[in-house]
């Protein structure tokens, strides 16, 4: 009786030992929660700049007529097919048939030339305008076709319309876009408890059946304090950290085998950009002079705990014929004293250095001073405060000696032609090497050309070109399919899995 | 009483003007504007003038400020420049986490203080007091957002008994209360030493007192004396120091809302600030004000409470 019973006992036990785990281990998490450590301001990436937009809502909101992948490189995406013409000037792309936005209007060519003409519009406050500013006309023959007539060639064209600031957005909800994102994406804007978190669900009828995302719900968190976002990775309250705000807290994620932090590049160049229009930066000895004195490795080391890779130019190994010129002007403070005499600064030099509060940019400026006091330049650091008063007196008034910024957008070495700039640089075979780069529609000329335009900048010194922002990233070991590398400010999870 | 009252009303009205004034001109003095936080880096001349125009910011100040007054009066407090939300919304929502959390925090930190005051002012220079003291300087000294992270790090992490931080909506009310619980106590701890110094103190004074000294003269043990005499009578000076860290509670508490990541005022203001979001500055701080003003009401009505002396005047 006893043993019939224990028998029982033992077929339940071991049915239920079958089940149970097999359902268990049959459905992997399907939510994710990830930590960012800056709240954007406002979802709409098509008015503002700030890459933390981008960061939430492109590719997982909105998608553009072209995507940028995770190694850079330029993808169809609305735009399923193109042909250029033979003078580079005439792109006719085929669009995807049977998309729709997420408040249900279809996106067809009269949308996408309400997109694109939205962005040229005199009033626009679209942040990267500039670069579409060689779309001359936009037409939509049938609503399978757009047709765009440029004023010059533009190499660059396909990459500029799969950033964050071009994507695609229909009329009937583009004014309140910053509130309430409504674009084409796998993800569709749930929720946004400001200060908080946003919420994105997945889209039930996402048109492009080839890219399955694998979650159903995304939730943003917004965490700036670095020792509360370290905590709440520790406590599990969120999955990942795609940019760790803390390189000095990095070092135990990657030891910790529940979690995977490998280190990336992002796109910010972090540069110290001088007033080139003004004494005594005008004199491009006094600048090369300065980089010399910076040694670059070190002040990785000090600034960003050695992660992050050093530049010599406003290139970064992501882009597409990156040249490493950190060797043009390598550090040898005798040299630079000596070039400062030559330039007649034997007795020294005095400056100021207006310093953004963002901790890269205060420990570079101390580090850099400590530097320059090596070679008898004292430095004088004036805090900043980012971005309010700092785009103020440094972009619009160009009330600056010498600055630090990390420039976030990818491919913007021809911001050192622009006219007027905050580097107030003028070099005129600068400017028509980066114009032949940008009009150029043969790859390797094109590549070629950027080569150029790099080495110029290298032996100019605008600006003291430092290092690659590094992307810390850190997420549970069982999640798959994060970018390592940031081509384009971003968070594209449409890859990303629990892989139990 | 209908006199002083509508007087009363005068007041807040002119306060209220002055500081909306105030607010303005300050705003107008700080340097950088929402389109320049926008544009960062990739800001043109050109833009810069667009989304100034595009947020009604080439006005001249005494329209953009008539405009602000009109709507406040209307109950309209603006719209976002951020956000791109109404104004009066976003506050409304932390305002939701930021009362409760004050209120908790308040709470706590009476509960700690006055026992541990009261005691230790018991016997002066006894072990009470010895402890008291130490907790009131240790307290005082270490700034609320670290005793914040030393919480997180044993409570949150270590023990795993509560949340590490952040915030998940009063839709579910237990775990929202739990999720203040920590954040609360960081704030209380320097808050009641304070408190418990200034309880201590003004009990120990009242003990001295004649009419302390004839209760106990006619038999009332040192309990009786202390809770029933003396304690009424010392509570003046703490409900007015407790008014002042309410006030203070409000929109002091950045760093630890920082440190919990709580969507509360502080965050609010220190965010609109960074983005310089003037609308959202504006209407925060007149919400400081008015927390402020009613407070203040409210520890003046306190006192007549505890004070019967009081209710005469009034």
């Amino acid at each position: 009786m006893v043993s019939r019973t224990r028998r029982h006992l033992l077929t339940g036990a071991l049915l239920a030992a079958l089940l149970v785990p097999g359902l268990a281990v049959a459905a992997p998490r399907t939510d994710l929660v990830l930590g960012m450590p800056v709240e954007p301001p406002g979802l709409d990436p098509t008015s503002a700049a700030p890459t933390v937009i981008g960061q939430v809502v492109w590719q997982n909101v909105f998608e553009g007529l072209t995507r940028v992948d995770r190694d850079g490189k330029v993808q169809p995406q609305l735009a399923k097919s193109w042909a250029v013409s033979p003078d580079g000037l005439t792109y006719t792309f085929a669009l995807q048939a049977g998309v729709k936005f997420h408040n249900g209007e279809a996106f067809d060519a009269a949308t996408a030339k309400f997109a694109l003409d939205a962005i040229r519009a005199p009033g626009s406050v679209n942040p990267q305008k500039a670069l579409y500013a060689v779309i001359a006309d936009v037409k939509a023959p049938d609503p399978a076709t757009l047709v765009l007539t440029l004023s010059k060639p533009s190499g660059n064209l396909l990459f500029w319309l799969g950033l964050p600031a071009a994507v695609m957005v229909e009329p009937k909800s583009r004014d309140g876009l910053k509130a309430i994102p409504v674009g084409t994406g796998p993800f569709r804007f749930a929720s946004w408890r400001k200060g908080d978190r946003v919420e994105l669900t997945r889209s039930p009828d996402h048109w492009d059946s080839a890219r399955k995302v694998h979650l159903d719900k995304v939730t943003f968190r917004f965490i700036g304090d670095p020792q509360a976002a370290a905590a709440a990775l520790r406590a599990g309250d969120v999955d990942a950290f795609p940019l760790l705000p803390a390189p000095e807290l990095y070092a135990a994620f990657q030891k910790d085998k529940a979690f995977t932090a490998e280190p990336g590049l992002t796109e910010m160049k972090v540069v110290a950009g001088m007033n080139n229009a003004a004494k005594p930066f005008g004199d491009k000895r006094v600048r090369q002079a300065l980089m010399m004195a910076v040694d670059r490795k070190l002040l990785v080391e000090g600034a960003y705990s050695g992660y992050g890779a050093a530049i010599g130019s406003h290139y970064t190994p992501n882009d597409p014929g990156y040249r490493d010129l950190t060797g043009v002007y390598p550090y040898d403070p005798k040299k630079a004293k000596a070039l400062l005499a030559e330039a007649g600064y034997a007795k020294g030099l005095t400056f100021t250095f207006k310093s953004p509060q963002m901790a890269y940019a205060s420990r570079t400026a101390e580090i850099l001073q400590a530097m320059f006091a090596e070679v008898g330049v004292t430095m004088t650091i004036v805090p900043t405060e980012f971005p309010a008063k700092w785009v103020q007196e440094v972009m619009r008034d160009r009330s600056f000696d010498m600055t630090v910024i990390a420039h976030a957008e990818p491919m913007d070495i021809a911001i050192y032609s622009n006219d007027p700039y905050y580097f107030g640089y003028k070099n005129p075979a600068f400017n028509a090497v980066v114009t032949e780069a940008a009009q150029a529609t043969d790859e390797a000329a094109r590549l070629k050309a950027y080569g150029e335009a790099q080495q110029i900048l290298a032996d100019d010194v605008p600006a003291l070109f430092l290092f690659v922002l590094p992307k810390l990233s850190v997420w549970k070991a069982k999640l798959t399919g994060f970018w390592k590398n940031e081509p384009v400010p971003s968070n594209d999870l449409t890859e990303v899995r629990w892989t139990e | 009483m209908l006199r002083h009252l509508a007087r009363r009303a005068a007041g807040f009205a002119v306060t209220f003007l002055l500081i909306s004034v105030l607010v303005f001109c300050m705003m107008e003095i700080v340097p950088g504007d929402p389109a320049s936080a926008m544009l960062g880096t990739s800001a043109t001349p050109e833009t810069l003038a667009a989304l100034r125009a595009q947020m009604g910011l080439d006005a001249p100040a005494v329209v953009r400020y008539l405009r602000w007054l009109g709507g406040l009066a209307s109950g309209n407090l603006g719209i976002s420049y951020t956000y791109g939300v109404p104004v009066g919304s976003l506050i409304l929502e932390r305002l939701a986490v930021t009362l409760p959390l004050t209120g908790l925090a308040v709470l706590l930190a009476i509960g700690i203080a006055l026992p541990l005051g009261v005691t230790a002012a018991s016997r002066p220079g006894g072990v009470a007091d010895g402890a008291a003291t130490l907790y009131a300087q240790a307290g005082i000294a270490v700034p609320n957002f670290w005793i914040g992270l030393l919480l997180i790090m044993t409570v949150a992490l270590g023990l795993g008994l509560l949340p590490a931080g952040g915030f998940p909506g009063w839709g579910d009310p237990v775990a929202a209360l739990r999720a203040l619980l920590l954040p609360a106590l960081a704030l209380a701890i320097p808050q009641s030493a304070v408190l418990t110094r200034v309880t201590r103190a003004s009990v120990v004074e009242v003990m001295n007192e004649d009419f302390v000294r004839t209760a106990r003269a006619k038999g009332a043990s040192v309990s009786r004396a202390l809770w029933r005499h003396a304690v009424p009578n010392a509570l003046v000076p703490v409900i007015t120091m407790l008014g002042l860290q309410i006030s203070f509670l409000i929109g002091g508490a950045v760093l630890v809302e920082n440190v919990f990541t709580l969507p509360g005022m502080g965050r609010l203001a220190w965010q609109a600030l960074a983005q310089r979001d003037l609308i959202v500055i504006q209407n925060v701080v007149m919400v400081f004000a008015t927390v402020v003003i009613v407070v203040n009401l409210g520890v003046d009505l306190l006192y007549t409470v505890v004070d019967p002396r009081l209710r005469r005047r009034a």
